[in-house]
């Protein structure tokens, strides 16, 4: 439904102090839906035996040795067999809530382990590395065109970084946002800045209006920034961006973040060292997106990757290897959650994959494709072979959205 | 060319007029073409091989640190003790040790105005034969020494010499991965079922010669891959520990077929047969007179310029000094109109200039990753883009505001002289008058600085 024009006349004044906001097209579900999507990456291969231990496993104590969670207050997953780190409470309260699943034991077809490729892999869809495009920008180029309502209109992407990441790359517009190490420019020099753009260079001009408003909305504020965008200790600010985006009806529809820093070969400390940090920082982003999106919670998802998992076994330096098998985490208000999702093959050395890592018993390819296909209607050759090409093989994982 | 345009030669091939010296115009820009040694670097940096013995030297000394702190946190905790805090600072990173200094030369000379043609060519060709520190590892160590080795030495001279020197340089055999490009039917590939990768073979038809419409074929980049199998970095005993080594057990035995000519048997001199080819092939002279035209000049630039670019090309088998000569001697590479967007080195360093402001290398470096170019960091093979459109992203123009304002910070003087001095007649009325009227000196200049006329050239 177009809005009425004195509407959008309204919003544009009430919410464009200087600068006016960019429409964009909704996502127009066959069933009137206007689904949101937010992926967020987390570099450096998560150990997701930390995350969610398999503590019900025979073989997981002796495995994991000094790694191992046994007697710590973990948070109950309901079927014995896996348990939620303490430091992911308000994850935890999702999935108590059914707003929130695990898949476990999962990977991307990517078998090696350096992160550059694995990552490469993870964002781009594909089974080998050397991808040059995403699978969330060929998911927008899948999807049925919204209703336009008239320009200045956006892209339905953002990205929340300095430069669109592979995962975000293609032929569809995406917006790119991060926040910056230095004062923010004054509203009345770029005013002037502006000025002398719209009379001489109209691309220029665009550029700047809709980058001071988003600079604007993120509450962009004088003083040094501290960390990069990826930083763990940021990700709940900006997840809180991302979240505002999304939940505009003028906003885009899908988004990304990442957080780095899980690449815990060293002193790993799942509980109360540097893991244990992470996991507390990634439970507050994951707070800082269920508020900032509870005026469309009922229409979103949001699922949380990494490229690989980590060594089962600790080693010499109490921190873990490069592995295979890791979770995903899917959470909000569409989905179906409050289980863990796994087909477990087991911690004991004969079960482990090259006898190191957490065998990975589901393609992510299949998790992210039930997502899109139930959240965005994407047909299954739609995403077979546009978003995930060559990927027929692989079937949706079904059900993971509510109807 | 316009007898008084020599601010828009230093702008579009330069970096615009160093402060008070004034623009140089097309004969200095010229005359720097004919200068030997103009590409090279004069600060005492490593070569690949010393880089990558320094890397692995701090990579064992973060090691040893690392271990030492996990024993004494066990020791600790077997004490019932809480875990000590580290006395000792900890052990140079790889980065401070290898990339910022690099950095930091490249900065000074880009800032030094010493040669600005010569540095925008550099700029261009270490663009297109991209090498990234992205992925990491050793890879820190060598994207310095490849410019300095692979690209500098040639600007000037051949492109078939750029081509060999950058295809078998250790900076671009670790990024593409052709060190693990072991050929199956070689000795090594017997024994070990390891296989080939065709990483470097498609990049240097796709990117570096002929072009992605270059007329070849997937049999091609195969044949090409197996040529190069072998081609890799010696290790620490080897006979050329961290340079270019040819292993011939690992190298793909037989004759190949590459664009309809047949190469025999004949090791590493099969690869180089290859490479010399493309490197005269008319698609090559095509691709890279397009793309020399494009970086400069304008983002579809004129047919005409290209032709004549192609044809010098081919004429002067690939003579990058006589390239340049018939860019800038070419009418179509003053067309007044400024269309280019300056990238955000181009940007940041004019802008350095004209303010006169000191950033550190890091902080420009800091700069330049928020801007979406971190330095020797582009995010793949293809370098970092070409393309007005792709650095016209709203955040990113938002910020080279916000960084506008930051260098200007602190300056006192006029922005009305500035901006005659780094703009001489490209100065529109709408500028002036906006920099007039500015409530402050460092609001003038920034709106100097992000005026249509600095931002493009």
């Amino acid at each position: 439904m177009a809005l009425p024009l004195s509407r959008r006349r309204a919003l544009l004044a009430a919410g464009a102090v200087l600068f006016g906001a960019g429409f964009v097209p909704r996502v127009g579900a066959a069933n009137g839906r206007d689904p949101r999507f937010l992926t967020v990456i987390l570099r450096g291969a998560l150990d997701g035996l930390s995350a969610l231990p398999a503590i019900g496993d025979p073989a997981y104590a002796a495995q994991r040795g000094r790694l191992s969670l046994e007697g710590a207050a973990l948070l109950p997953a309901g079927d014995g067999l896996f348990a939620f780190n303490p430091r992911l409470a308000r994850l935890h309260a999702l999935y108590a809530r059914g707003e929130a699943l695990v898949v476990h034991a999962v990977a991307t077809p990517y078998r090696e382990r350096s992160h550059f490729d694995g990552q490469d892999v993870l964002e781009s869809g594909l089974a080998r590395p050397g991808g040059r495009e995403g699978w969330m920008n060929r998911a927008i180029q899948a999807l049925p065109p919204g209703e336009r309502l008239p320009p200045p209109s956006g892209p339905r992407g953002l990205a929340i970084a300095p430069t669109a990441p592979l995962i975000m790359r293609g032929a569809a517009p995406v917006f790119s946002w991060a926040p910056q190490f230095t004062d923010s420019a004054d509203e009345d020099t770029l005013r002037r800045i502006l000025a002398v753009y719209e009379a001489r260079d109209p691309a220029l001009a665009t550029a700047l209006r809709i980058g001071a408003q988003l600079d604007l909305e993120a509450g962009a504020r004088p003083g040094r920034a501290r960390g990069a965008p990826e930083s763990a200790a940021r990700f709940a600010e900006f997840a809180a961006f991302a979240a505002q985006r999304l939940a505009r009806p003028d906003g885009p529809r899908l988004a990304v973040l990442s957080v780095e820093g899980w690449d815990t070969h060293a002193l790993q400390g799942p509980l109360d060292g540097r893991l244990g940090s992470l996991l507390g920082l990634l439970d507050e982003g994951i707070g800082a997106l269920a508020e900032g999106l509870r005026p469309v919670w009922a229409e979103t998802a949001v699922l949380l990757v990494t490229e690989f998992g980590r060594t089962v076994r600790v080693n010499g330096t109490d921190g873990t290897d490069h592995g295979t098998g890791t979770v995903a985490i899917l959470l909000g208000g569409a989905v179906r959650g409050g289980r863990v999702v796994a087909d477990w093959p087991g911690l004991a050395d004969a079960q482990l994959h090259e006898g190191r890592d957490l065998r990975p018993t589901t393609d992510l390819r299949a998790v992210i494709k039930g997502v899109l296909s139930e959240q965005f209607g994407l047909s299954p050759a739609a995403l077979a072979e546009g978003v995930f090409p060559g990927s027929a093989a692989v079937r949706p994982l079904a059900g993971l959205i509510r109807a | 060319m316009p007898p008084d345009d020599t601010h828009l030669a230093a702008h579009r091939y330069g970096f615009g007029p160093l402060g008070a010296r004034g623009p140089l115009g097309r004969e200095e820009l010229l005359a720097e073409l004919a200068r030997p040694g103009a590409a090279r670097l004069p600060d005492p940096l490593p070569d690949a091989a010393t880089a990558l013995r320094r890397f692995a030297e701090a990579r064992a000394a973060i090691n040893q640190a690392l271990a030492e702190a996990v024993a004494a946190r066990r020791e600790a905790e077997a004490a019932g003790q809480p875990a000590p805090a580290r006395t000792a600072p900890p052990p140079p990173s790889a980065v401070a040790l290898l990339l910022l200094p690099e950095i930091e030369a490249r900065f000074a000379r880009l800032l030094s105005g010493e040669a600005d043609f010569t540095e925008r060519l550099v700029l261009f060709w270490a663009n297109h034969f991209a090498v990234s520190a992205a992925p990491g590892g050793a890879l820190l160590a060598l994207v310095g020494p490849f410019e300095r080795e692979a690209i500098r030495p040639h600007v000037t001279g051949r492109f078939r010499d750029m081509l060999q020197a950058a295809a078998a340089h250790p900076a671009m055999l670790a990024y593409l991965t052709n060190t693990r490009s072991i050929g199956p039917n070689s000795p090594a590939g017997r024994r070990t079922g390891a296989g080939l990768n065709e990483n470097l073979a498609r990049e240097i038809l796709e990117l570096h010669t002929l072009g992605v419409d270059g007329g070849y074929t997937q049999a091609d980049v195969r044949a090409l891959a197996e040529a190069l199998t072998g081609w890799t970095i010696g290790g620490p005993n080897s006979a050329a520990p961290g340079r270019f080594l040819f292993n011939a057990p690992a190298h793909e035995p037989g004759p190949r077929t590459v664009l309809g000519r047949l190469y025999p048997e004949g090791g590493e001199a099969q690869g180089r047969a290859i490479l010399e080819d493309l490197a005269r092939h008319p698609a090559t002279a095509r691709h890279i007179a397009r793309k020399l035209a494009a970086h400069f000049v304008a983002d579809d630039p004129p047919p005409a310029l290209v032709d004549r670019l192609a044809a010098t090309f081919q004429e002067t088998e690939g003579d990058l000094a006589a390239l340049a000569r018939a860019l800038l001697l070419s009418p179509e590479a003053w067309a007044p109109e400024r269309r280019k967007l300056r990238s955000p080195l181009e940007f940041l360093i004019a802008a350095v200039r004209t303010s006169r402001a000191a950033p550190s290398p890091q902080r420009l470096a800091g700069m330049l990753a928020n801007l979406g170019q971190p330095p020797f960091r582009p995010s793949s093979p293809k370098g970092f883009p070409d393309r007005s459109e792709e650095w016209l992203a709203p955040d990113a123009i938002k910020t080279r505001a916000d960084f506008a304002l930051e260098l200007a910070a602190g300056f006192t003087g006029d922005p009305r002289a500035l901006a005659r001095e780094a703009l001489g007649a490209a100065l529109t009325d709408e500028t002036a008058t906006a920099i007039r009227r500015a409530e402050t000196p460092r609001q003038g200049l920034a709106i100097l600085l992000m005026a249509p006329e600095f931002q493009r050239r």
